[in-house]
């Protein structure tokens, strides 16, 4: 089963990751080698900062337009793993060692599985 | 209700928590295995009243249940179908022999606990899933047990058991590594619904002592099946605790405080039981703070009299507690030991460095009274509590607080 764990955290806030900016990009490297090489991996990217985000709305047919983010709030998705696991015990384990679990916070998701 | 009704509610409270434990390892979904043995508690009402009740009803519910769940599949469309059809082996494969209603239940008890207590459920959620399913209450009990209405608890349940469907929260005993962490959140549970049963609400008194047995016969399962010093610490507690109940109200249904209560109405032969039961669970050596709580339950329910109570141990016992939890509730209760002890103006000093923290926190002002009261601050004490009873959301508190007030302005009127 697929689950989807996505990541939030404040813009600017590897700085202040435990070892810094750098330790968390080491960090993030071993992490995806780890779920690769267990087999679990089946996606992840990080986003680009949210002054690069457009947010669309389509209402009485018409298309508009907003900068920024969908929610302004303090942590915004910075990222997302896709990963194969058994439950979400499993899920729920290696989401907890996604490096921004110690300075953000993750959310994870099963994916939905449609009926045929 | 009938006598045959009486009995059968009797059985599946007896039962429905193996029963629904075995029927969920098998079908893998909660809310067939609740409906198959739904059906099956309707089939035991009309057969039941015909033939008489079976010798072992709780193997005839988990048959006939076990039926119902195959004919359930059967008619289910949505399923897939390879799985359906494995569900379907299974349960077919040992089917029991019917005609003798005799075969043990499977017990997969401890599945279901982990599974209800799961901490990607809410905590009202974990309540109402485990009392419905291990504890076999009805949501209409339920409801009653927690002044909530039963379309709430009902759509409390109907959420937790969708949530364990879509999210995949696995029907499992949790991993060697991350039992100790998953079994302190199913004894948080446990403990929660044994403090629900005595937050007293007037006229609730007989829902209430189902709630704290109910959380005892829990701790007693989770402590059968699971044996580990700190489960066996929560059940003395709860077992000492609830062995005083009988002195807890006065007839009106006033509050009687520990300190005022007629110690002949406790029950001494639980006490001595439950003590028992602690002094061999400390031979283990690995002590927690449900122990602890336990130990200084104990001390109260062994002391002849308040004044004769041990609280030089009771002191040491809150300060150890802290070690574990450095709570201020905890730290009020050692000040109040201390206070006891005699060090009336330590214990205030102690107080007053809680006072932010605690600013609203109904004890806190209520223990304060009686010490100010105790070194002869009575006007200090009247606002404490005044503030006090501001805070409490219980009437049989409010009246207790309010009769604390009035005598002690009675005594400072006289004393004039």
């Amino acid at each position: 089963m697929q689950f989807m764990a996505l990541i939030y955290a404040a813009e600017g806030s590897a700085e202040h990751y435990p070892g810094g900016p750098d330790k968390m990009m080491a960090d993030y490297y071993a992490y995806t080698e780890e779920a690769k090489s267990a087999g679990v991996m089946v996606a992840g990217d990080a986003l680009q900062p949210i002054s690069t985000a457009t947010s669309i709305r389509e209402r009485d047919g018409k298309t508009s337009l907003t900068d920024g983010p969908f929610a302004e709030t303090k942590e915004q998705l910075g990222g997302y793993y896709l990963l194969e696991c058994k439950d979400l015990d499993e899920a729920i384990k290696w989401a907890g060692k996604i490096p921004t679990a110690k300075n953000g916070t993750i959310e994870v998701r099963p994916v939905m599985i449609w009926d045929q | 209700m009938s006598p045959i009704e009486a009995e059968l509610t009797r059985i599946v409270r007896a039962n429905s928590g193996q029963i629904l434990s075995a029927l969920i390892k098998t079908t893998q979904d909660f809310s067939l295995a609740q409906d198959a043995l739904q059906d099956a508690i309707a089939q035991a009402l009309t057969q039941w009243a015909d033939d008489g009740v079976p010798k072992n009803g709780g193997a005839w519910l988990y048959t006939s249940a076990r039926r119902r769940a195959i004919d359930r599949i059967r008619k289910e469309q949505r399923h897939h179908a390879d799985t359906t059809q494995q569900i379907l082996t299974d349960l077919l494969d040992d089917q029991p022999d019917i005609a003798e209603w005799e075969q043990d239940i499977p017990d997969e008890r401890l599945r279901l606990i982990f599974t209800c207590c799961h901490p990607a459920l809410n905590m009202d959620a974990q309540v109402a899933l485990t009392l419905r399913t291990l504890g076999g209450l009805s949501v209409r009990e339920i409801a009653r047990a927690f002044l909530a209405s039963e379309t709430t608890i009902g759509q409390r349940i109907t959420r937790a058991k969708q949530k364990i469907k879509s999210a995949k929260i696995p029907y499992e005993i949790p991993e060697q590594e991350d039992i100790q962490a998953r079994r302190d959140g199913v004894l948080k549970t446990i403990y929660l619904i044994f403090n629900e049963s005595y937050t007293a609400y007037e006229g609730q008194s007989l829902t209430r002592e189902d709630l704290a047995n109910e959380a005892i016969r829990l701790g007693a399962i989770l402590q059968k099946l699971d044996p580990n010093p700190e489960t066996s610490g929560l059940l003395c507690l709860m077992r000492l605790t609830h062995a005083r109940r009988a002195a807890r109200q006065d007839a009106d249904g006033n509050f009687v405080p520990l300190e005022k209560q007629d110690r002949t109405l406790w029950d001494h032969d639980e006490i001595s039981d439950a003590h028992a039961q602690l002094l061999t669970t400390f031979t283990k050596g690995q002590f927690g703070p449900f122990q602890i709580q336990a130990a200084i339950s104990a001390l109260h329910c062994l002391a002849e009299s308040w004044q004769e109570t041990d609280w030089q141990q009771i002191y040491a016992l809150y300060g150890a507690l802290a070690a574990y939890d450095p709570s201020p509730i905890i730290q009020l209760n050692q000040a109040v030991a201390l206070a006891n002890m005699g060090g009336l103006n330590k214990a205030l000093e102690q107080l007053n460095t809680l006072a932010a923290e605690l600013a609203h926190y109904q004890p806190f002002y209520a223990a304060r009274a009686d010490i100010l009261s105790r070194t002869g601050q009575e006007k200090l004490a009247q606002n404490d509590y005044d503030k006090a009873i501001e805070l409490s959301q219980n009437q049989v508190e409010k009246r207790f607080l309010f009769q604390m007030k009035s005598a002690l302005a009675a005594s400072l009127k006289k004393n004039k």
